[in-house]
């Protein structure tokens, strides 16, 4: 038995979710078909998709502390669902809240966590692979104790439906929570800042900067590139660690994931962090004084240069076609 | 008046090209060298700004190579003004083995009169990536824990920390202190040591102890790196002289507008 923490948004289940759910019965299968069940907290499951998805039941955990977010109380609830199911796996999407509510679980069940799998290497024992150093590196990781506790790392599996749908039936329980469950519960929430990288994120081009723009004056041309294509300029790490740029301009592991038609990093190395978060793009034209920088070899185009020198010729090219 | 101890580990850098040891046990640090883990640089920050608010003590504990005491000393140079140095291997420490020993660090402090009343740790060590040491340790210590917070205020002896929710918007925690927060880069920017900071840290005296227990292991067989993805790049040219050819490309990409 598998039990996923499924999370959900606006939209329903999230793309993270299920592709843990994804994960999960690839693991079932190898393990001899055991059953794949979901756990979703408070909210009300979507259980046509979450059948689609090949989830047995949806235990759905409800009460009064579960109201607002608590990794602890969600940890409860999850603990208790394995007692319910005798589930000999809990795993949830490797996202903030997957990781800390996993992290709780595991301490809880005093047995070792994976954070962030991309991929299970053998059953007996248990072996997980999972990203470390930021990506750059994997680990193969024993866990010999049952429950097996891990996250899945995001777009490590592609979502799938199952080849058959189940009829998922939902069984409600409200967990036992005890006072020191809910003390780090979210007390309030408020749109903040209205998201600032969410226009970042869904840009049809991206023109990005690194440590290569050389100071804080150093953007005037990658902007006025991005402006002149519709797009949105994106950084490296290097320049909003030294205050160049806010940090809601961010690409990577720790800033925005961005998948545009176009992506012009300028100056950017192509750290694997950096790449994290640029990965998805359908074309990537580098320029950088470097041939050799990874950005440069991983990209589908690049010009070897000065981006002081190459995007303003860039600029005037476009200005001269187009008559402006 | 605040008690700050902020959990900081030596870590190789792995911003660059990473590399395996031998056994492939481990990162290599030897070409690279070795820093603080990313996050426990805005946690040294976080709670150097709350002890400028609120007076107190910055304290910092890191449980790892005798080299440690390198970190240590550039994290002491931008505020905090002592350190204790769990020294070990940390080849078969898993992430319960360290909180293990931090808690023990805590609760030798509490003997001793030094009750910590806020730590702060990273959300999660660069090299291992483990994501578990903050909860842990509270889960030993029976405090209160939330993670992946970028600024944290004191209001009435209780730690107000925000932090970003799943939709982009920004949620608050309100924890009763003493307790655990672990801190994700972003919400403060880490500052740079004085001279004066960099000669104050030399001469701090660094508490040095030993593990309390034998590590129950991190279940690690091995490293591996990801197999590079073989070039395909198309170079357009150098210099500015490429620019035609960038604008024929943005052309038949459909991107100009
Ligand atoms: C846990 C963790 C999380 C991280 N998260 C992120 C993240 O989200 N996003 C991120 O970006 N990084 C992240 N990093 C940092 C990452 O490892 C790199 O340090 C960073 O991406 C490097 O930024 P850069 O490419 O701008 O700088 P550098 O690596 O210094 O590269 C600068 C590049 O510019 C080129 N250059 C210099 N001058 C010029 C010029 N005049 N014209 C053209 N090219 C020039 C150089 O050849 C070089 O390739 C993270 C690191 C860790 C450990
Ligand atoms: N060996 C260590 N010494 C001190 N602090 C540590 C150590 N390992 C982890 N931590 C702290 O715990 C955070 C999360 O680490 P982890 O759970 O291993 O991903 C780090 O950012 C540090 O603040």
């Amino acid at each position: 038995m598998i039990v996923v923490l499924i999370e959900t948004d606006a939209e329903g289940v999230t793309e993270t979710s299920l592709e843990t759910l994804r994960f999960a019965r690839d693991l079932a299968a190898e393990g001899g078909g055991v059953p794949v069940h979901g756990l979703v907290v408070g909210s009300v499951p979507d259980t046509d998709e979450l059948g689609k998805h090949g989830v047995s039941t949806v235990y759905v955990a409800r009460g009064e502390g579960l109201a607002s977010y608590s990794a602890a109380a969600w940890a409860a609830a999850l603990v208790e669902a394995r007692e319910r199911t005798g589930a000999v796996v809990l795993t949830a999407a490797g996202t903030p809240r997957g990781n800390e509510v996993l992290a709780h679980v595991a301490t809880r069940l005093d047995v070792p966590m994976a954070a962030n799998a991309v991929a299970f290497e053998g059953l007996a024992p248990l072996v997980v692979k999972r990203q470390v150093a930021g990506g750059a590196a994997l680990e193969e990781m024993q866990l010999p104790a049952r429950p097996a506790v891990f996250t899945v790392a995001g777009h490590a599996v592609e979502a799938r439906p199952a080849d058959q749908a189940t009829e998922a039936v939902v069984e409600e329980f409200e967990p036992g929570l005890e006072a020191a469950d809910l003390v780090g519960r979210v007390v309030s929430t408020e749109p903040g800042v209205p998201d600032q990288s969410g226009d970042l994120r869904s840009a049809r081009v991206v023109v990005g900067a690194g440590r290569g723009a050389g100071g804080p004056d150093g953007f005037g041309a990658v902007s006025e590139l991005a402006d002149l294509l519709g797009g949105q300029l994106g950084v490296s790490r290097v320049v909003t660690s030294l205050g160049w740029r806010p940090h809601h301009e961010q690409v990577g592991q720790t800033g925005s994931r961005i998948a545009p038609n176009l992506y012009v990093p300028c100056g950017i190395s192509g750290a694997i962090q950096h790449w994290a978060g640029c990965a998805s793009s359908k074309t990537i034209l580098a320029i950088n004084t470097d041939a050799e920088a990874p950005m440069m070899t991983k990209a589908t185009y690049a010009v070897v240069g000065d981006m002081h020198e190459v995007v303003p010729a860039i600029v005037d090219e476009i200005r001269r076609r187009s008559g402006t | 008046m605040v008690d700050v101890l902020v959990c900081v580990k030596r870590v190789p850098d792995s911003s660059g090209e990473v590399l395996l040891t031998a056994d492939a046990q481990a990162v290599d640090a030897r070409y690279v060298g070795s820093t603080l883990s990313d996050h426990d640089n805005c946690a040294v920050e976080l709670a150097t700004q709350l002890v400028e608010t609120h007076g107190g003590t910055v304290s910092l504990v890191s449980v790892g190579a005798p080299e440690s005491v390198e970190q240590l000393r550039s994290a002491l140079s931008v505020g905090p003004t002592a350190a204790t140095l769990v020294e070990t291997d940390l080849r078969d420490f898993g992430p319960a083995d360290i909180a293990h020993e931090i808690a023990e660090v805590v609760r030798a402090h509490a003997e001793l009169g030094r009750e910590h009343d806020l730590v702060l740790l990273g959300n999660d060590a660069a090299d291992t990536g483990d994501f578990q040491v903050p909860v842990r340790l509270a889960h030993a210590l029976g405090r209160p824990v939330v993670t992946g917070i970028k600024t944290v205020a004191i209001e009435n002896g209780r730690a107000l920390a925000h932090g970003d929710s799943p939709d982009g918007g920004r949620e608050t925690f309100d924890l009763p202190l003493p307790a655990v927060v672990a801190v994700s880069e972003g919400g403060v920017s880490p500052r740079y040591p004085t001279i004066k900071g960099r000669m104050g840290a030399k001469k701090v005296e660094i508490e040095m102890r030993t593990p309390t227990r034998e590590p129950h292991g991190s279940g690690r067989v091995r490293l591996t790196l990801p197999p590079p993805a073989p070039s395909t790049v198309q170079v357009l040219g150098e210099g500015p002289e490429a620019a035609p050819a960038v604008v024929d490309l943005f052309q038949s990409l459909g991107v100009l507008r």
